[in-house]
């Protein structure tokens, strides 16, 4: 064995092995965020102006005025709660029958393409701009917040529970089959107890994910505590501001651990 | 010299896995120590470079006290001590260079480690280490791209870079099979001649242990019930360590062993 | 499943009395609540409005047809605007949830008080919607794609947080173990042992985070946050409903393509 002619350089292999590809993403990367951050146009002028006005506002955190208008804020915050459960349950509702329609294994084509295609859209777009046509069509007030979060979960719910049906178990359902069954009683017997218990801890997820949204739909006029805190802001009564937040924060944690610990007796 | 005494250890579980331990192991002398799960193995050679802390007793390397070190002093002293592990403990997303080099961290500042800059000569004798152990053409091929024994022989060089007067050896062969074991601990002890290090490997087979070193020590519920030369291992001294068996079948002659030649193994 | 003898014999029921007792008290509660938020929510609802919501539906949807195309010419740059908010607030986020993260792991944070810290900012950012601080940002730092990009940023904190400090807390132990006993200190026990064991989920939260921000910030533009929100506000409240249309289908197609290119970016990665 050779001792002295071992190589005493050593590079660690680039990531990309390419390296017309590698030099490419770099210098493409470098010239899209320079692009990027040049088009920001970025008022500074204004921002040493408004830099004040945050500190103003973040001191109002400590402590928070719990008292001024406290009536109008505990309002607000529980039309949000009752407009992110009835939309939870509403959008679940609605979601059984799209769910079921958009699973391939059980619905015909027509239906799998309709149902998916009501998914598509309520997924993408955003609860908010959902809320501001609910208010067009419905008027001000909660129930077009209702509305549009019903949809919303739609699509986060149908999809998940049509995908966990085309991923159940098929000799059971095979076997709840092959006694006979009817269509529905064949979805009551192999299908409801194979999905139900996830159904149910989603539920509660999307409780949580709704209340989120319930708080911001008021800012587009669509009930719940967002109207208060849209003014809040617009009038500069950082005290008020600061006490819906830490409202918010609060609740949504206590949601949080409230449905984790509930999903967990769940399952 | 290393030198254990009286160690105890005991878990925040409230178990004993050693009771009142002590050891001698002279410089060069590769010992093997045998016994149950359970019975404590993993736990002793973790205490001597300090994974585990010892509960009592005092452990010495040389001149020095391990028990008693600094935590910076401890890295310094670990640096003497080089260990290889059961499920070969690779970081598999880095490559099997890294993997080597990483032997070398208690030597480099954060820079270098940083940047993979090591110094030349730890390059240089990083590459005649992978040579040793035929894995040269491996060097740039991620861990986790390596089989079972390869993946054993990379971490054999990563102990050795250290450049350690003795190894620490946790089960080696407990995720290889018959054959790879043999090769792995012959080249172990090889390699151990070669540098003239002391070692103690943690074995549960006890032919293995047999075949590939000078010394045995039984441990049993962390008690030593066994000091002695490998033939010394009679069906009673196997009974006292493991308990009742028919241990006839299991103690075979060490020395008529004809294996291949190491490197052809390698493919 | 309880089989009870009776005088006809045994009599099989689903379940235990006890057990179906609580079942019924679980719908019970379950339709009191909703019968009661369903009336709070109808006691403030103009009725009138809602059934004439069809009407309303199908005039709104009559005007909004056929879009204006021609209005594209006024959406590329808002288009550019909403990515670069959705970018850029990412790779804040990812600067800012990295260290963040470690701090929060219980096997890397150098103190429980430090980790209790950390997990407070994770679940402060993360209750928040990004709607809230768009709208607190532009009181600050003025209307505008700054006060959107660090919207994004600041949302995505916890969200980006919470997922990697889940994933340094998964990590295969014995390979940092490995790394400490050569005589490591604990940041190069990071460098080699952790780092490299988390590194892809790193890459794989910050684009699926990508994704999410994309299509949050189309809606920015509603508080004045930049993006093309700014547009769809403008054009609904001068009621231009064939260009509303035109904005949804950018939108559409905005958050149809950033899905597909972070389920390929991700696929590849990992």
């Amino acid at each position: 064995m050779s001792n002295s002619n071992y190589s005493d350089t050593w590079k660690k292999p680039p990531f990309i092995v390419n390296p017309v590809l590698r030099w490419l993403i770099y210098v493409g990367s470098l010239v899209y965020f320079a692009l990027a951050i040049g088009t920001m146009e970025i008022n500074w002028t204004r921002v040493a102006e408004g830099l004040p006005r945050g500190l103003t506002l973040l001191s109002k955190f400590f402590p928070p005025n719990l008292a001024d208008s406290r009536g109008v804020i505990v309002d607000g915050i529980l039309e949000s709660i009752w407009m992110a459960i009835i939309s939870t349950i509403g959008g679940i509702i609605l979601s059984v029958p799209i769910g079921l329609g958009a699973a391939r294994n059980l619905s015909p084509k027509w239906v799998y393409l309709f149902c998916r295609s009501i998914i598509g859209v309520s997924r993408t777009f955003p609860e908010i701009i959902l809320a501001i046509f609910a208010v067009k069509f419905f008027g001000f007030g909660p129930f077009a917040g209702f509305v549009a979060l019903s949809i919303g979960t739609i699509g986060f719910f149908a999809k998940l529970l049509a995908e966990d049906i085309e991923n159940m178990s098929k000799s059971q359902a095979e076997a709840v089959k092959v006694t006979g069954s009817s269509w529905l009683q064949w979805v009551n017997y192999s299908v409801q107890p194979q999905v139900m218990p996830r159904m149910i801890g989603l539920s509660l997820y999307r409780l949580d994910i709704n209340f989120r949204e319930s708080a911001v739909v008021g800012i587009v006029g669509a009930g719940g505590i967002g109207a208060h805190l849209l003014t809040s802001v617009q009038r500069y009564e950082y005290d008020t501001t600061a006490t819906i937040l830490i409202s918010i924060i609060i609740i949504v944690i206590a949601l949080e651990y409230t449905s984790g610990y509930l999903r967990k007796w769940v399952q | 010299m290393l030198r254990l005494e009286n160690v105890s250890k005991r878990y925040k579980t409230g178990d004993l896995a050693l009771k009142n331990v002590s050891l001698e192991i002279p410089n060069g002398q590769v010992i093997a120590l045998i016994g149950p799960s359970g019975a404590g193995k993993s736990t002793l050679i973790r205490c001597v470079n300090r994974l585990v802390d010892a509960t009592e007793g005092k452990i010495q390397l040389g001149d020095t006290e391990i028990t008693s070190l600094s935590s910076g002093e401890l890295r310094k002293a670990r640096r003497r001590m080089g260990m290889i592990f059961q499920e070969y403990a690779l970081v598999e997303r880095l490559t099997v260079m890294e993997n080597v080099l990483s032997g070398r961290l208690g030597y480099v500042n954060f820079w270098q480690s940083l940047f993979r800059k090591f110094p030349k000569k730890d390059v240089k004798e990083a590459y005649r280490l992978l040579d040793r152990v035929g894995l040269m053409h491996m060097a740039d091929k991620r861990a986790d791209e390596l089989s079972g024994g390869q993946r054993q022989r990379v971490g054999i060089c990563r102990a050795l870079i250290q450049d350690p007067e003795m190894l620490l050896v946790d089960e080696p062969t407990a995720s290889l099979d018959p054959k790879t074991s043999r090769q792995i601990m012959r080249l172990i002890n090889e390699l151990c001649a070669e540098r003239g290090l002391a070692a103690i490997i943690n074995i549960h087979d006890v032919l293995l242990a047999q075949m590939f070193s000078q010394r045995i020590v039984g441990l049993k519920e962390g008690i030593i019930v066994y000091d002695g030369p490998p033939d010394g291992l009679t069906p009673e001294v196997l009974t006292e360590i493991y308990g009742e068996e028919d241990w006839e079948a299991t103690i075979e002659d060490v020395d008529e062993e004809d294996d291949a030649p190491l490197v052809e193994v390698l493919k | 499943m309880p089989l009870i003898e009776t005088s006809d014999g045994p009599l099989w029921k689903r379940r235990t009395t006890i057990k179906q007792w609580l079942i019924w008290a679980g719908w019970l509660i379950g339709v009191s609540i909703a019968y009661y938020a369903w009336n709070l929510i109808s006691e403030k609802t103009i009725w009138m409005f809602v059934w004439d919501a069809p009407r309303q539906m199908v005039d709104i949807v009559g005007r909004m047809v056929p879009p204006s195309w021609s209005y594209m010419d006024n959406l590329w740059r808002p288009v550019w605007d909403t990515l670069n908010i959705a970018t850029i607030g990412t790779v804040i986020a990812m600067v800012l949830a990295v260290p963040i993260a470690f701090l929060a792991a219980n096997n890397t944070t150098p103190h429980k008080l430090v980790r209790a810290v950390a997990l407070f900012i994770i679940v402060a950012t993360r209750s928040v919607n990004s709607l809230i601080w768009a709208l607190l940002l532009v009181v600050i730092v003025g209307p505008g794609v700054l006060a959107g990009t660090i919207a994004i940023g600041i949302r995505s904190i916890g969200g980006c947080s919470k997922l990697l400090y889940e994933a340094i807390e998964e990590i295969n132990h014995t390979q940092v173990e490995a790394i400490e006993a050569t005589g490591a200190s604990r940041i190069q026990q990071m460098l080699y042992g952790i780092v490299p064991q988390v590194l892809p989920t790193f890459a794989g939260v910050a684009v699926f985070r990508w994704d999410i921000n994309v299509r949050g910030s189309t809606i920015l533009g509603i508080v004045g946050a930049g993006g093309i929100g700014v547009q769809l506000n403008a054009s609904i409240n001068v009621l231009a409903w064939t260009q509303v249309s035109m904005i949804l289908l950018v939108i559409l197609g905005t958050v149809f393509i950033s899905e597909y290119v972070s389920a390929k970016v991700r696929h590849s990665i990992i």
